[in-house]
């Protein structure tokens, strides 16, 4: 530093300035204490012993993995360890109670409902939607019409073994025939068919409907699997067809898409995939949800 | 008149707030900070001071063991945050984890206090009652007491080390990491039942948690207030900075009446021009003003950010004055107002009631007001409702429409209640709860524990025939079937 350079001394404060001026304002020279620098060094050496205990330099082939052998994915297995130890008592509780006993016990009901949260929106939510709510062709969760049952053992069993899941020999089979495609109906029957059975929940025909042709169809072809009055049939998964609920929408458009084509969803079976606990609270969470019988 | 002509001496002592010109050579980036040695000093303001460093330091230490009975099940302890249960107990005050708006509220009363307290007389946190000004007054008094006064101290850190030098040292930083462990100790007593911790403290079979808080605490306590003390206020608060802002011309600072003090003159000076008829300044340039300053900063350059505004310098100017026959008060709670009143020989004026106080203190009633009500009005039980989502709403096999909330009855008592649950002035709904029976009125009815809350998804059923229309108002109400006390909550019931 040269002595030219300290005459520049602020008037008002007289400190001397650091030369820099900016506008009229001049910066004044004012020293950090040197504890303040200190510090600084302090922290560089704190830094220094993260390298040694902590993983830090990457290598050709690897890395330094530090006297503590740190590592982020044990401690996540770590943490998991633990909180499945601080769960293994209500887990336990609900492995050995029925679902009924569940549902009845408060307890047992709010640990469940939340288990069963989490599993769902893992598993279920993409498909099923966050809330349960479904969508066209996948059923929404809270309505009280169920495809395969909504008792909380069916919703239980339909968990566990999917519906038209090959690979489980328990799976939900049946589904329904495409009558179009395979020409068991003709288009005209097709269309007084789908008048017919929009009446059956109390939507309007449409204009010059055959009724009464449609309802003779039904008869024949229908009913079997749907029943005589339309209420469906759980054990081969016939849709309720009186109800204000629809799978696929109440459009003739839609009615007549599914007699074309038959058929029905497909849903995986989680038994083996899902422990049974988790699929108990699975069954009393969406049981639950508003719609279970 | 010994003590007189000794005082009125001039002290050999520098500032750190202003460098002359003879310091200017070879300024490096970084500098050691100047040791400041405080003078020990007597007067109103310090008296000011020992009071509340008593009584802020009695209460800090003392009140964990303050007992105050909340019934059976309930923590015995007036003052206690109990991490475990997640609740906060002040006295007859019991705060859950939900009103921790009573938190803000309460950090934005202090900052409004703070700030009125600035308007009316400047920096009185910084100078009488912040932790740090409290801990490191306490702590120039043990060195005081142990090493002797200013002078004796500047001679002996620069004499050479002796036996005795060695002990008083020894025994100084004893005692100051004494103080230091105890202001540990005391935190955290108030974070767990506090004679069972000291007990647990002393056995050894306390938390690990405790002890390290302990070493924490005793190890910010020793470095603050015996080491960093004003080094902390000058670098690293960050109220100076904002107090600087804030403040107005009217507000009562601790300044040097320069109108009364200039020009300086000694005291032997200004007898000589006083004899021919001059009027030399009050002010003798003694320097006592400067070596009282715990922030070793000069008063008579006007306000700065290194001045803790704490008044020893009154106390210290006071006292020359009055041995020098002078009226005290050179140095004074003053404003610069008055100052350019006096050289225009007006009258002082003081005005405490301005817009700023005016908004302050309003500002702070609005606050203080609101959350007082709050804290009148709220019972021991509580209700909260939350929308489902998604769906907003679900169309059943009938054509009704239901909606799903999930609702928490809190029930702060320390016994089990039951709780009926209604919709509030809401037709013909149907109202269910999941997992739990519905009583002879059709309501559903909940037991709820001791100070616990309870999470409850609920089903609201309109026909289709009630034509709901797309929003409107449900409200729910939890009613206490003992006592019939009632709680409510608001949300809306969504239809296509």
């Amino acid at each position: 530093m040269t002595t030219e350079k300290h005459e520049e001394i602020d008037v008002v404060t007289g400190t001397a300035t650091t030369g820099h001026e900016w506008d009229g304002l001049t910066e004044l020279n004012t020293p950090l204490p040197r504890w303040w620098l200190n510090t600084f060094y302090a922290c560089i050496i704190w830094a220094v012993g993260y390298w040694i205990v902590y993983p830090a330099w990457p290598l050709l082939t690897g890395y330094t993995h530090g006297l503590l052998h740190w590592h982020s994915r044990a401690a996540v297995t770590d943490d998991l360890k633990q909180l499945n130890a601080m769960r293994a008592d209500m887990n336990e509780k609900i492995a050995a109670a029925s679902l009924i006993e569940i549902e009845m016990t408060p307890e047992l009901l709010s640990f469940a409902r939340a288990e069963g949260s989490a599993a769902f929106a893992i598993n279920c939510a993409p498909c099923h939607g966050a809330g349960g709510q479904g969508s066209k062709g996948y059923p929404n969760l809270n309505a009280d019409r169920w495809i395969w049952g909504g008792t909380v053992d069916a919703i239980q069993t339909t968990i566990m073994h999917g519906a038209r899941w090959d690979a489980d020999s328990e799976t939900h089979t049946s589904s329904m025939p495409a009558f179009g495609r395979d020409s068991i109906m003709n288009d005209p029957d097709m269309s007084d068919v789908a008048d017919y059975v929009r009446t059956l929940s109390g939507n309007k025909p449409e204009e010059g409907a055959d009724l009464a042709a449609g309802k003779s169809i039904f008869m024949q072809n229908c009913a079997p699997c749907h029943g005589e009055d339309g209420k469906g049939n759980l054990e081969v998964g016939a849709p309720n067809l009186t109800t204000k609920v629809w799978l696929y929408g109440p459009s003739k458009a839609a009615i007549m898409e599914r007699l074309q084509n038959g058929g029905g969803g497909v849903m995986p079976a989680w038994a083996g995939r899902l422990d049974p606990t988790t699929i108990k609270t699975l069954a009393v969470y969406v049981h639950t949800l508003g719609g279970g019988k | 008149m010994k003590g007189a002509a000794a005082s009125t001496q001039r002290c050999d002592v520098s500032t750190v707030n202003l460098q002359t010109h003879e310091d200017v050579p070879d300024l490096p980036l970084y500098a050691a900070a100047p040791k400041v040695y405080p003078q020990s000093v007597h007067g109103t303001y310090r008296r000011i001071k020992w009071i509340l460093l008593a009584v802020t330091l009695g209460i800090y230490y003392l009140l964990p063991f303050v007992r105050w009975n909340r019934g059976p099940n309930e923590p015995s302890q007036a003052v206690l945050v109990d991490f475990t249960h997640r609740k906060f107990y002040f006295f007859f005050i019991e705060i859950w984890p939900q009103e921790v708006y009573f938190l803000t509220g309460l950090l934005i009363l202090a900052a409004l206090i703070l700030f009125l307290m600035n308007a009316l007389a400047g920096r009185v946190w910084c100078g009488y009652l912040c932790p740090q000004t409290i801990w490191t007054d306490l702590f120039l008094a043990t060195e005081r007491w142990i090493e002797g006064d200013r002078r004796e101290r500047i001679l002996k850190d620069a004499g050479p080390w002796t036996m005795t030098r060695l002990k008083e040292k020894s025994l100084k930083h004893f005692i100051w990491l004494m103080i230091a462990w105890w202001t540990g100790g005391a935190w955290v007593n108030y974070f767990a039942d506090a004679p069972t911790l000291v007990h647990d403290l002393a056995t050894f079979q306390a938390p690990i948690v405790a002890y390290a808080w302990i070493g924490i605490l005793t190890f910010t306590t020793y470095v603050l207030a015996g080491f960093m003390r004003e080094q902390v206020c000058l670098y690293m608060c960050p109220w100076p900075r904002i107090q600087a802002a804030l403040t107005d011309e009217n507000a009562l600072n601790v300044m040097y009446r320069h109108d009364r003090g200039e020009p300086r003159t000694s005291f032997k000076k200004s007898a000589v021009l006083r004899a021919k008829g001059e009027h030399p300044g009050d002010c003798i340039d003694c320097g006592q003003c400067i070596a009282v300053c715990p922030t070793g900063v000069d008063i008579r350059n006007g306000a700065n950010l290194g001045c803790i505004q704490c008044g020893l310098c009154i106390d210290a100017c006071d006292n020359v004055m009055g041995r020098i026959g002078r009226s005290p008060r050179l140095i004074a709670y003053d404003t610069d107002i008055n100052v350019g009143r006096r050289l225009a020989g007006k009258a002082n004026v003081f005005k405490p009631i301005r817009s700023r106080t005016i908004l302050y203190t309003v500002m702070i009633a609005i606050v203080g007001s609101v959350m007082l009500s709050t804290l009148v009005e709220r019972t021991n039980m509580s209700v909260s409702a939350m929308h489902d989502r998604n769906p907003m709403f679900v169309e059943t096999a009938d054509g009704s429409i239901r909606n799903a909330l999930t609702i928490h009855i809190v029930n702060r008592d320390s016994n089990s209640r039951q709780f009926k649950i209604e919709t509030e002035r809401f037709g013909a709904a149907h109202l269910e709860a999941v997992g739990v029976p519905n009583g002879s009125d059709g309501w559903p009815i909940v037991d709820v524990g001791p100070d616990q809350i309870r999470e409850l998804r609920v089903l609201v059923t309109v026909p289709a025939a009630a034509h709901p229309p797309p929003k409107q108002a449900l409200i729910f109400k939890i009613i206490d079937v003992a006592s019939g006390e009632a709680a409510e909550a608001t949300d809306n019931f969504v239809a296509p």
